[in-house]
């Protein structure tokens, strides 16, 4: 397969950065998105070139560091899936594919297409955990979950933090990655006792770190590689409203 | 020794921060523009069932124009309370705007849409657009400073003459299609934006309020087009 790519290049954080134009006679179909960039690495470092840099751990669709835009849709835009885990099958021969990073002020660009993502870390670090006490275990199942709850926690608790809701949102909006996290722990009766500080420290968090605002338009959750749904959002509204009437 | 001063909580003061920091998060300003939403919607609808009767003739619609005027109170306060909701949400929206528009300073090369509807896209122009037909529309048919021929009172003859201005109609029609997509998109944007989704209502509140949309649509747009049609006159 020949593919054309463009590819955003930008040394460092402080590098202007630009479209480079590259062209490759080595995809094949079986490969991953990943993979036909791992040959085209090769070939820019048999060239004396600097390779693209680009994020990516697992490759199984499961970490959350892989992601970039693909012809301006975040992971290419098929449902459900991550860039580690997109095929080269989708793609024809003699295509055009146009390789951007997430654009976020809160996610600065690192280099090439890897961004930094620790905004994210700082909002869970605000409120995206559930307080324990140490000692001796407890017993198993001795907290009693409603199975519609914890089917609901488990959705949610899917997200795996790749960034592509911000990238794909017009906004720039992280709510759907906050509702994310507010729904897996609020589902759940060990979450419920933070449940309304967790909201209004997470979505302050998420303010001062200038994402931008939701509106409710969806392209989050039609390009998140594990089906988030919008519903997310309002129970991140809902229990920031309800926190926010409440508080003293 | 004297004893340390002790700070008194100064309630006023912390009930402001308290409201400004609601204000300051765009989940609170959202809420705003859901409840304000909600009131504008309210108008709408009263607002169209009102001059749709026109239909039943001069005597009636004029009759209900002297009705409302005959209760200043009543009238200035909702007026009040309209003039203060779309000041509200104007202000919500802009800044929201604002705070989106540089959460990403550098855009994309390409960027395509996958799911967000064209009513969605679009409610920062359908938004400002609309509110430069309100005030438009009040200059024309409540001041009549806007009117060729406006006569104060005789509210069925100055809609009739105004109307019968088709560059007029068409703004009308326009601007009432552009309220459509708002009110399309808006509906069950502020239920969202309230707290509330479920799987099981949210499409069939879509749903609605595209169907809600069409009727507001229709039923403005029938009087510009039964004016310019001669079937009202
Ligand atoms: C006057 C100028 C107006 C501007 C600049 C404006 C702008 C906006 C914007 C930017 C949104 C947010 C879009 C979103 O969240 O997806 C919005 C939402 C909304 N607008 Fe307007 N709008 C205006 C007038 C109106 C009017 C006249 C009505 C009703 C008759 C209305 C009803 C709504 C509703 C119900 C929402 C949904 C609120 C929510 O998402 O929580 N707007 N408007
Ligand atoms: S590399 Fe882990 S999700 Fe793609």
């Amino acid at each position: 397969m020949r593919l054309i790519l463009h590819v955003w290049r930008q040394k460092s954080p402080n590098d202007e950065g630009r479209m480079v134009r590259y062209e490759t006679n080595h995809a094949d179909p079986h490969m991953s998105f990943l993979e036909m960039l791992d040959v085209l690495n090769e070939e820019l470092i048999s060239n004396g070139e600097e390779p693209i840099a680009f994020d990516h751990d697992c490759r199984e669709g499961i970490c959350g560091s892989c992601g970039f835009m693909i012809n301006g849709k975040a992971h290419g835009g098929h449902p459900g899936t991550t860039v580690c885990q997109l095929h080269m099958r989708h793609f024809k021969d003699g295509d055009e594919l146009y390789l951007e990073p997430w654009r976020a002020k809160a996610f600065p660009v690192l280099k090439d297409l890897v961004v930094d993502r620790s905004a994210f870390d700082r909002i869970i670090a605000a409120g995206g955990f559930i307080s324990v006490r140490t000692g001796s275990a407890p017993d198993g199942n001795d907290i009693l979950v409603p199975k519609e709850a914890a089917d609901r926690a488990m959705d949610a608790a899917q997200c795996i933090g790749c960034g592509a809701c911000v990238a794909s949102c017009p906004n720039a909006s992280a709510s759907l990655f906050v509702g994310a996290k507010i729904s897996h722990l609020g589902s759940l009766p060990q979450g419920k006792p933070e449940q309304e500080i967790r909201a209004m420290r997470m979505v302050a968090q998420m303010n001062e770190e200038l994402f931008g605002t939701c509106t409710n338009l969806g392209e989050c959750e039609a390009t998140c590689p594990k089906h988030i749904p919008l519903e997310v959002i309002a129970r991140m509204n809902r229990d920031y409203l309800a926190a926010s009437w409440k508080h003293r | 020794m004297s004893a340390p001063a002790i700070a008194k909580p100064n309630v006023a003061a912390k009930n402001f921060s308290q409201l400004a920091g609601f204000w300051d998060t765009p989940i609170g300003k959202k809420a705003v523009m859901a409840v304000t939403g909600v009131i504008l919607f309210g108008f709408v609808v009263g607002h169209m069932l009102g001059n749709l009767q026109i239909f039943l003739g001069a005597e009636k619609l004029d009759a209900y124009a002297a009705l409302l005027h005959s209760m200043p109170g009543v009238l200035w306060m909702a007026r009040l309370v309209l003039l203060g909701s779309v000041g509200l949400h104007i202000l919500a929206a802009v800044q929201l705007t604002l705070q989106s528009w540089e959460a990403r300073p550098r855009g994309y090369v390409k960027k395509e849409p996958v799911a967000a509807t064209y009513a969605g896209r679009t409610m920062r122009w359908s938004g400002p657009i609309i509110a430069a037909f309100v005030v438009y529309h009040l200059l024309h048919f409540t001041f009549g400073a806007a009117h060729p021929d406006f006569q104060p009172s005789k509210v069925y003859q100055n809609v009739v003459t105004g109307f019968q201005v088709w560059p007029v109609s068409l703004f009308y029609i326009v601007a009432m299609v552009l309220l459509g997509f708002h009110l399309q998109h808006g509906l069950w944007s502020m239920f969202q934006s309230l707290g509330f989704s479920h799987p099981r209502y949210t499409p069939k509140l879509k749903q609605f309020a595209t169907v809600f949309a069409t009727v507001i649509v229709a039923g403005n747009c029938s009087i510009p087009i039964a004016v310019l049609a001669g079937l009202v006159k």
